[in-house]
């Protein structure tokens, strides 16, 4: 067994551990945290695949930012020592088994299914390429999603914006409605 | 480079995490939760996305790009879901799905 499949299922057990504790724990900041750790095992995986940037920015962006929010945003709408009421144990397990035989039934097709390797050499992805083809017009160039995707953020920071700020009469329906 | 280590264990690892994720859509009542369970199913699509142009189009580079935009798309909708959550936090004090049932205030 090389250091790589040594890597590989140290990175993949973390990965699937994490995150089936994410979906399960009963408290929603442990939640984030879970899900933290799985996303720096992800960043790992793309080390391992040669993606360098691409981990980078599943670091800085997922890890760093959408975590950060994330808990921010537990912390402002609930007590950190809160735990969920347990849904019935119907909906859980008929919602386990749903997911559980959606697993078994890709799991089984993908190990069916035939990969046909190709023979053409590895190219080696470094900024110079990524920029390039980010802004290039020809064959191999992207520049169209990439505008799609930065009028897509420009709406996004701007919706973001205008839903948060308004700060309109709460209306409750009853007072102690989070208190349980 | 990734030797000994076949396409299949990355496809089914990214199973495993997508299905994680549908699970916790599915029995989660909290909206960010909610919304963490997405972040797993958009994570591992992004691991599939790798692990076929690394190993089956290792000359083009198809799939990181769309890997990218959709690490974007991912987080400008986290952005734009929470502050959603933060308003109807506001309006309802309660991010409970089951409790936010109205729609006009």
């Amino acid at each position: 067994m090389t250091a790589n499949q040594i890597m590989f299922i140290l990175f993949a057990s973390m990965i699937i551990v994490f995150s089936i504790l994410t979906v399960t724990s009963h408290k929603i900041l442990r939640a984030a945290v879970y899900l933290l750790f799985v996303l720096v095992s992800t960043s790992a995986l793309y080390f391992m695949l040669n993606y360098q940037f691409l981990a980078a920015i599943q670091l800085t962006l997922y890890a760093g930012g959408i975590v950060v929010l994330i808990i921010f945003s537990i912390l402002l709408t609930s007590q950190i020592s809160q735990s969920f009421e347990s849904l019935g144990w119907k909906k859980n397990i008929f919602s386990a088994l749903a997911a559980i035989a959606g697993a078994i039934l890709s799991i089984v097709t993908i190990l069916d299914y035939k990969f046909s390797a190709t023979s053409e050499a590895a190219k080696e992805v470094d900024m110079r390429l990524i920029g390039k083809s980010l802004l290039s017009v020809d064959y191999d160039g992207y520049v169209l999603p990439f505008e799609v995707i930065s009028i897509l953020l420009l709406a996004a920071m701007v919706s973001g914006i205008v839903i948060a700020k308004k700060a309109g009469p709460s209306k409750t329906k009853s007072p102690n409605y989070n208190q349980k | 480079m990734n030797s000994g280590i076949p396409l299949q264990y990355f496809l089914i690892l990214a199973t495993i995490m997508f299905f994680a994720g549908i699970y916790g859509f599915l029995t989660r009542r909290n909206l960010i939760t909610i919304l963490m369970s997405v972040e797993l199913i958009l994570n591992s699509v992004n691991i599939n996305f790798l692990a076929f142009n690394r190993y089956l189009y290792p000359h083009k580079l198809e799939g990181m790009f769309f890997s990218i935009f959709v690490i974007a798309v991912a987080a400008s909708e986290a952005a734009v879901a929470i502050a959603i959550i933060i308003n109807i936090y506001r309006r309802f004090t309660t991010i409970n799905v089951e409790d936010v049932n109205e729609m006009k205030f």
